[in-house]
This record gives structure tokens, sequence and C-alpha cells, in this order.
């Protein structure tokens, strides 16, 4: 191939505007308007990568997203985007890229020696070689690995931004081709609210490719832009361009991507605008207009660099003024590809036609390239292309006319390019994404999407089937109008009129026969990208794959960037000719979003980074910060997990933060704990209905610890709720149950119980809760507070009251996580920095020391207080947690979960139960999560008993102590179980689960 | 993902702004401790699980908190409508539901 300028009337480049670019380290020149790919060839660059699997030269095919080949890895460093198909790259100044493939190089790649071994190399080849020693495997991967694969990842962090913007529409069109524009202009007209997408950096579809074509009498260019200009004077349309519609979903939800910036120079890239900007669009009714995309057809070596396809030479020849070659062989079963040898020729190509057919294309047809210089050979084929590089010429081979084999030997015609015509492949993929099946047509030898499209979808244009520009037009004017008229919006007028040539019939053929049995002539493409061959899918079938998946699974045709855009029709096809099916009862393999590939960012859009999973702050945060607090996510709460001084591990930190809320005084930051604010003349009843225990006696002014239980009886929450007025509470929740246990009430309540009056509110984010423990908390309230007396008798354990802290009006609650004395002092959640603050000032003679989350955990553990979904799992009862004193079995209202509690499966003696565990070796904390067995000697299947849940070192006792289930665990007691943990075996003495202050007296003093 | 409207607000919302509460109209037995342990199960573990269209509960979790009524079908996920859970019971008994 030896691509050349030219200066077509109807070309969309700007030759007054030169742009410069590098490609694999050499400088070019291209212009404004070109792609890349449009650029290379231009410069008559042909080898851009090498192949797969066999390492074998390739160059560019197609001339949009359907391109397998020319893969390149543009620009460097944080920007890179790896595996960019060179023909959807708009130029722009400065560009550099380079290819994917070729290891070491491009010019030398090893893999192309193997290549030369290709017999060897038969589909499954790595399946079959690589078996044995299993061993050897991890050894195999990484030199497959690295052999395998194109493109790299960028390894630095996207520089760039991405946004996503959302659309309710009432008509969605996809596709800005002749027929889209129509569609929108029509559903424009008629008011309704329009969007239109498309890929392309213009609207204009084919007919930017197609210059000869007139509609209503104006050339088709000219057409395009008076439809445009109409769509953007109607308020009610919107029409993006650069936009990638890949996906459509449930319900008419179509993404597309929008690329805003890629086709600038980088100094022009704003950085104050996204890169891509995803669009999720949700359409009341979808026109798919994606039009078609043509195939190559298959023959021997033509994958060499400079075979194209014909639909591709016509692109790069009227859209971007460059002619592929001065010698041009184009192969064709149908009269469409006889427009691209006519236009080559009168760009002053020497253009021999093969035709397929004995008897060629219709007259019209014919004549036009007699006309314009080029000669038709017809009845022949192309039975293999020879070149090392790059084409050099092609051995035909006579076709019988009938029976479609190979009658005898051809002549050997010099080309530096070849040309293919395989038809039409419709581009149904967003009509299949969703459950929707294309029909084949064997007439138009391609799936359809249906005329008649369904209920929220038409589908119009070629990717209907309707090839020719005028019943393009006139089944889209028709579909339209009926679709307008029957929601009562009016007729749609006069349909745009273009002339269809007539063509004769197509020839059904997909593999050109070469004369000998599959396999022993030149390599025969079918899927370029991921080098599978005729002969391959022929050994598929044979090898007993049956179904089209398994044959694609097997040989990797349709798989890779190009998603089989190319290939899959001549896939299936040759796979049912083997398989000795139809092809429509063949059917296709499943088309899946994404249509072209997607980048992440577009993707994730503005949930990168800080806003990806945002943290949840208390008031006190800065504080803690401050203070060196090493954090630990709860829910998406940040606390506090201990607080290091210089020097100290996380267990010495604990040890003395531990000691401190036993011995002096300790502080902690409560806030994050779940807050439901329940009010209304029935809210003591509810309470009573989704509680465990009873609350018909809780006074105001008075505390009590609640268990939540589901229907099935299982514990599903705890806190404690305080009394604050005959009909009004606050509920505490655990800090990662907040919100379920919000949406657990509200759904109680509207359901089975809306006669209760009772109102539920979060009021989470509305206190701040500094939690002051230990026996000297009642000297730091006393200084922060004088009008709560804080006598022994005046405040007891489990009260709480209403008062002045700090100066700030705060409820103060004596309560106890720990076993200690303890305050909990709610403030307006503003206010809480600063009493955080006081407090600390105020418990500094009293040597107050802040802990974390850690020591809280080993707090509560000496006292063997459980933490719901630590040492509970959604299959423990308040019985198998020895709570039974939280269980109000005599409550009138059969509370949630009481009926469940008396099933036979939940009242078995040899549920898991919770006990303490106390090792022999003091020294020794056991593994949460380890498995508990009867015997040190581990029998396989081993005999487990149950698992430890919560294991610590306790300061406070000098020894470990941990908390575990066990199946039968509350009659246990004084046995040995032994835990078992990568591979060490740990005995410990089933104790109570109470290890600190058995009586709970330390509280009440 | 579909686009839910909630009776309450009288607006068409993304689904990300509901939680599904499961099948709809799942009465809790009156006396629970009369059931026999076989209807409590009933009541707790069995689900119509249909292929068509289904009564389902919604719950305008970031929105109004409402629990409303919507019937979809599991096939196809179109959402014939959704009414207030009393609104949407009337339809559903006089559809024949059980």
């Amino acid at each position: 191939m030896s691509g050349y300028r030219v200066s077509r009337p109807s070309q969309r480049i700007d030759r007054d505007q030169t742009v410069r670019f590098r490609f694999n380290g050499r400088d070019y020149s291209g212009f404004a308007g070109d792609t890349l790919a449009s650029a290379l060839i231009a410069n008559g660059v042909t080898l851009l990568g090498r192949s797969f699997k066999y390492g074998r030269p390739r160059g560019i095919v197609g001339a949009g997203p359907e391109e397998p080949n020319a893969l390149v890895q543009l620009e460097d460093g944080a920007r890179t985007v790896p595996d960019v198909k060179a023909t959807q790259i708009e130029l722009y100044p400065g560009l550099s890229a380079r290819s994917c493939s070729g290891w070491p190089s491009l010019a030398l790649d090893l893999k192309s020696l193997l290549g030369r071994c290709g017999r060897f190399m038969p589909p499954g080849f790595y399946y079959k070689t690589f078996m044995a020693p299993v061993r050897a495997w991890p050894v195999y991967e990484k030199i497959i690995r690295k052999a395998a694969g194109f493109g790299t990842a960028p390894t630095a962090n996207d520089p760039d931004f991405y946004d996503h913007l959302h659309h309710h529409v009432d008509v969605l069109v996809v596709g800005g081709g002749a027929c889209g524009l129509w569609a929108a202009l029509l559903a424009g007209r008629a008011g309704l609210k329009t969007l239109l997408v498309d890929d392309q950096n213009e609207a204009g579809g084919w007919l930017l490719s197609e210059a000869s074509a007139r509609i209503d009498g104006l050339a088709a260019i000219d057409w395009v832009a008076s439809r445009r200009a109409e769509l953007d004077a109607l308020p009610n349309v919107a029409v993006l361009t650069r936009t990638t519609a890949f996906a459509h979903h449930d319900l008419n939800l179509v993404q597309a991507v929008e690329r805003l910036q890629d086709h600038l120079p980088a100094e022009a890239r704003r950085a104050d605008q996204p890169r891509e900007r995803l669009h999720r669009i949700r359409a009341g009714h979808v026109i798919l207009a994606a039009g078609a995309i043509e195939r190559p057809l298959v023959f021997g070596n033509n994958d060499l660099p400079g075979v194209l396809t014909a639909a591709a030479a016509q692109t790069y020849l009227n859209r971007y003024g460059v002619v592929v070659g001065r010698t041009i062989l184009l192969l064709t079963h149908n009269d469409a590809a006889y427009d691209t040898a006519r236009d080559l020729a009168l760009a002053g190509s020497r253009v021999t036609v093969i035709d397929v057919r004995q008897r060629g294309a219709a007259p019209a047809r014919h004549a036009a390239v007699i006309a314009a210089g080029a000669t038709v050979l017809t009845g022949f084929g192309i039975a293999e292309v020879r070149g090392g590089n790059r084409v050099r010429a092609a051995r035909l081979v006579r076709l019988d006319p009938l029976s479609l084999k190979a009658t005898g030997k051809g002549p050997v015609l010099n080309a530096d390019c070849v040309l293919s015509s395989g038809g039409l492949t419709a581009t149904v993929h967003l009509y299949c994404h969703n459950g929707g099946r294309p029909l084949w047509d064997e007439e138009r030898l391609s799936f359809v999407a249906p005329a008649g499209g369904r209920d929220d979808m038409c589908c119009v244009g070629a990717v209907a089937g309707y090839w020719g520009l005028g019943e393009a037009l006139r089944q889209t004017h028709e579909t339209l109008g009926a679709w307008l008229a029957a929601r009562g919006l009016g007729a749609a007028g006069q349909a745009p009129q273009a002339d269809d040539i007539p063509a004769a019939p197509t020839r059904r053929v997909f593999r050109i026969p070469d004369g000998r049995r599959p396999g022993a002539g030149a390599k025969a493409f079918v899927d370029f990208q991921n080098d599978v061959t005729a002969a391959d899918i022929h050994i598929a079938v044979l090898e007993n794959y049956r179904s089209v998946e398994h044959v694609k699974r097997y040989t990797a045709l349709g798989f890779g960037t190009d998603q089989g855009k190319l290939s899959n029709i001549n896939g299936f096809a040759i796979a049912a000719e083997a398989l000795g099916k139809p092809i429509a009862s063949v059917g296709t393999t499943t088309y899946r979003p994404a249509y072209t590939p997607v980048s992440f960012g577009a993707l994730a859009g503005p949930h990168a980074r800080e806003t990806f999973d945002p943290e949840r702050h208390t008031a006190m945060h800065a504080r803690h910060v401050a203070a060196g607090a090493a954090f630990e996510r709860v829910g998406q709460w940040m606390r506090p997990h201990y607080f290091p001084r210089p020097g100290e591990d996380l267990h010495a930190a604990v040890a003395r933060e531990c000691l401190a809320a036993r011995q002096g005084v300790a502080v902690m930051d409560a806030t994050t704990l779940g807050k439901i604010d329940v009010k209304g003349p029935d809210a003591r009843e509810f309470l009573n209905r989704v509680y465990s225990n009873a609350w018909s006696k809780l006074e105001p002014g008075k505390c009590r610890y609640g268990l939540m239980l589901d229907e099935n009886g299982m514990v599903m929450d705890d806190g404690v709720t305080a009394c604050l007025a005959d009909d009004h509470f606050h509920m505490t929740t655990t800090t990662g149950g907040a919100a379920r246990v919000l949406s657990w009430l509200e759904r109680w309540h509207q359901t089975e119980w809306p006669d209760l009056k009772v109102f539920f509110t979060s009021t989470t984010d509305h206190w701040c809760t500094t939690a002051v423990v230990g026996p000297k908390s009642r000297d730091v309230l006393m200084r922060l507070c004088s009008d709560i007396d804080f006598a022994m008798d005046a405040f007891k354990f489990m009260d709480w009251r209403d008062g002045t802290v700090a100066g700030l009006p705060a409820r103060v609650f004596r309560i106890s996580f720990s076993g200690e004395v303890a305050y909990e002092i709610n403030v307006e959640a503003s206010y809480g920095d600063y009493v955080w603050q006081s407090v600390l000032a105020a418990g500094k003679d009293f040597g107050i020391t802040p802990y974390g989350t850690e020591s809280m955990h080993v707090l509560r553990a000496e006292k063997g207080f459980i933490i719901v979904g630590q040492d509970s799992d959604g299959s423990m009862t308040p019985f198998d947690l020895g709570m039974a004193w939280a269980v109000g079995m005599k409550k009138p209202f059969s509370f949630l979960g009481r009926r469940s509690l008396t099933r036979s499966d939940t009242v078995r003696d040899d549920r898991k139960q919770l006990v303490g565990l106390l090792t022999d070796d003091p020294a020794a904390v056991l593994t949460e999560g380890a498995q508990l067995l009867s015997s040190p000697q581990v029998t396989i299947p081993a005999d487990m008993r149950g698992h430890v849940t919560s294991s610590y070192f306790s300061a406070y006792l000098g020894r470990s102590i941990a908390l575990a289930v066990v199946k039968g665990g509350a009659a246990s007691g004084g046995e040995t179980v032994y835990a078992w943990s990568g591979g060490q075996v740990t005995a410990a003495r089933i104790v109570s689960s109470v290890f600190v202050d058995p009586q709970g007296e330390r509280q009440h003093v | 993902m579909f686009l839910i409207y909630c009776p309450y607000c009288k607006a068409t919302r993304e689904e990300e702004e509901f939680h599904n509460a499961g099948e709809a109209f799942i009465a809790r037995p009156a006396d629970p401790e009369a059931a026999s342990d076989e209807e409590w199960g009933d009541y707790l573990f069995m689900r119509k699980n249909p292929k068509g269209w289904h009564w389902e509960q919604w719950q305008h979790a970031a929105g109004c908190g409402r629990v409303f009524a919507v019937k979809r079908h599991t096939l196809s996920y179109r959402i014939a409508g959704s009414w207030t859970l009393a609104a949407g019971k009337a339809l559903f008994l006089q559809e024949g539901g059980v």
C-alpha cells in the first residue's frame, strides 16, 4: 500500500491547516480533520502492529470503531491511553503515539518466528500445550502474558476528571447518519424533547464517505448541513457529536460517553472541563439508527498490511482525501463496492474489480466503473495475497458459477493494495444489549434489527437491513410517521427522496475457496485481532464445539477491543457451514455492553477520589487528627482507633488507655452511635413491639438497654434508649446499624401497625456525644456542670439528666459500655468540638486519657458485652448470647422475633452459645475467627465446636481474654477446647464471658 | 436501573433513591403464638418468587421514607405502577391476590 493525498470536493479535512505529529518516533504531518489512521496512510505508513498469536505484520483494515489491527498507545505518562484505534483518534498538533504490539520491536518480532510454525498452533494451543506439569503453569503464564497483550496501562493517577449528566427525553436517536438526522427532525418538529447522539466528530454518517449521493436534489453533504442547521434551530432538540451510545439497559436507559477534549492539542485542553462526560439518558422512545459496517471477505493472507475493506478505502478517499494505493484489486460479491472502485479509478488509481459473481454487477454500475477506467474480472476470487510486510500481488482463483468451488487457477496480479467487500453487517448491538435477538436476513446476508423494533424502540435504516439510501429514508419516514400518528402528533409530510441504483443480486459467499483442503493453503483470517482463521473454526467444530458461544470461546473469535465488528458474521457463517446448519439456527453470540471501550474514568465520573466513598467526620475530628490518632473506618465514619504517644504501638497505646479507664478517667468520642428520636402517644407501645425487653415501666429520666430481634428471633441491633417523656424516647443504635434500624422501624410502622401514633427522626448528626469513663469521671463532670446533682443516689446508673455542661445545654446519660462509672454528654452537634476540649481541660488534673475504638472493644470484652455483628452473626438468639434477662417473654404483645424463639430449631440445646475463653498460656492471644476443636488432634473432617469472635490482651487482668461461640457452650464451663489457626493449636478453657467485676459493682459506685 | 414513581412525593425518581422491601401484602399472623411452627415458617420464609407480575414493597429511603406498593414484572422489569399500600392492596385483592 502506498497511500497519497488527492483533493476531493467532499473532503472534510482542512488543507490549509497542517498538523504535525509523531508516530513510532518519527515526525509526520497531516491536516486538521484527519484521523491518525488517515494521516498515517497518507504518509505511506503501512505497518502498524503485530498480531496477537502469530506476530504477523498488520496494518489498517477499517476506518472506524471496527478496526481490529491499528491499536496504538496514545501519548505517554499519566495521560497515556493503551489500545486506542488509530481510526478513532482525531489528529491534533503534537500528537504522539506508538504501536502497541511487537516485542522486542515492531520490525523484529519474536512471535512472528513462532507464527511461521503456525501449523503447530491450532485453536486451544495454550490449553493443549501447557497442560503439564501442572506446577510449571505459573512459569508458563508469565511468559505467555509477556508475549500476549497489547498496550500498557498508565501507572500514574489520571490527572483528568470526568463528569456524569442525566437526561430525560421523549426521544433518543442513536446515530447521526441520513436516517438518524431525519428521524430526529421528525420528532423535533412534532415538539418532542429529542436528543441525537453520534460517535463521529460531525453528523452525516456514511454520507460523509459517499460523495456522489444526492437527497432531494442536494449533494448529500449539503443535505446533511441543512438538516443539521434545522435541528440546531429547534429549541427542543439537542445534538451531541463525539458521543458514543455504548449501552442500552432496562427501561430504555442508554449510556453514552462524550469525548470533550481528546481531539484538542494539549495546550488547548481546559483543566476546568472534564475530559469525558458520561450521559445517562432515560428515553421514552429510542430510535436506533446505528447503521451498518462493511465486513471483509475471507481469503488467503487477507491480513497483510495493505488489505482493507472497500468501505474504508472509500471513506479515506472521499472524507479525508487519501488514496489507499496506486494499483488496487477490489474483491466483491455485491454491487455497492463498485462505487468505491469508480471513485478510486476517477482519483487516478489503477483499479481491477474482481467480482465473485459470474455475471457481475447491474449494467449501470458496471458501466460507471468501466467509464472511470477500471477493469472488471467476473467469476474470480482471490486465493491468496502475496507479499512480506505489505501487499505485492494476489493470486486469483476461478470459481464455479454454481457450487462455489475453485475450478481452476487464475492469474497473479500485481497490486499494492487489496480491498474486499463482504457486504454490510448491521450494527444491532444496542438492540441486543437488553435481550433483543437480531434476525438473520438471508437476502441481505446480515443479522439485522427487526424493522418493527419493539415497544420502546424503533429501528430505522441500515440497522434494520435497509442498505439503499432511498429505501432507508423511506422506511425511516414511514416508521416515524406511524409512530407519531399513533400518538396524535400529526402527519410527517414528505419523505426525502434519494435514488437507489438497481443492483444485481449479491452472491452468498464468506470464505473464498482456494482449491485446497481447510488448513492447507495460506492462512485466511476471520478475526484479525485474535488471529482466528477459517481453518481454526473448522477445527473447533471438528473437536465437537457445537454452540457458536463455545466456538467463540475456544477460538477467541470476536473477543478484543473490536468485539468482532468485522469478524462475527463471517465466523458464524463458517461455523454454520462446518456444522451443516443454517446461519439463522446457529445464531449469534451475545451482544453485551460496551459497544466500544469506555474509560474507567468516564464510568466512575465524579465518584472518584474523596467522593468515591465519602468519609463522615464528627465535630471533634480535627482534634483527633491533631492528637495524632490512628483512625479506622466504621461504616463511612472515621473513628479514632487509638491515640499513640511517641514510640507507642497499638498494643502499648491500648494498654495505657484501658488502664486509664479502669483506674482514673478516659474519654471517647461516641458521636457516631446511631440516634433516633421516637415520639408519639404510642411510642412506648412501639418500643415494646420492636425490642425484646419490656418498656412499659421505664420512667422519664431513666435509660434502658434494648435488644432488637428480627422476625427470625435473631439479634439484629442493640443500644440504650432513654425515656425523655412519657411519649418521647431517645433511641441509640450501633454505629453501622443506624440507617438500617430507622428503615426497619419505618417499615413495621407503615406496613403492619399504621394505627400506632409515633414518629421516628434520625438525630445521629444532631448530637455530639462525649463519653467520660472511669472512677474519676464524676470529678471531671462536676467541674463542668453545676446544675446536676452527681451524688451517687441522686444520679444513679442508667439515669439521664438535662443540665448545662461547659455552659451549654446538654443531656447527660449515666450509662456504661466499660463497666466503670461513666457519663455520656450529648450536646448539639456544632458544640461537640468545644465540649470535647472542655472535657480534656477539666480532666487534665486527673490525667484524662482519650481512647479509641480498640480500647473500647477491650473494655467491653472484659465485661462480656457483645458487639452485634462481631460476637453475633445473624444466627444468634438472645438466649444463645446468654441474654435471657433482656427478653420479656411475658409481654402481652408478641414482639418481633418472639414466636421464632420457640421454634424447634431455636430451642435446641446444642446451638452455638456465647462463652468466655481463657488460654492456658496467659500470654497467648487467640486469633479472631479461629475454629475451636474438641481435641488437639486435627481430624478430617475436623470436629468443629465453634469459633473465636473477640480476642484481646487485657492489660488490666494482665492476660489474654476471648469471647467465642461454642456448640452447647452454656453447659460446657470448664471444658478445654483447642483453637486452630494457621496450623497452630492453642488450648483454652471455657469460662464465663464476664472477666472483670462479675457482680457489676463498679458502675454503681 | 428502574425509574420508580413515589405516590407520596408524586415524582418519578431513580432507583438509587429507593430500597426494595420485599414482597408486598404478607400479613403478620394476628396471633403469632397461636401459629404452628409450620405456619410461622411459611410466614417467615415462603415467598412467591413469580416469573411475571409481582407486587412488591419499595421504600423511598433517600426521599420521604414512605413504603409503598409497586407492581413489577420480574422478566421484563416493566413497572405497571406505584400505589400507597392501602390502594395497592385493594387492587391486589381485586386481581384475586392471596
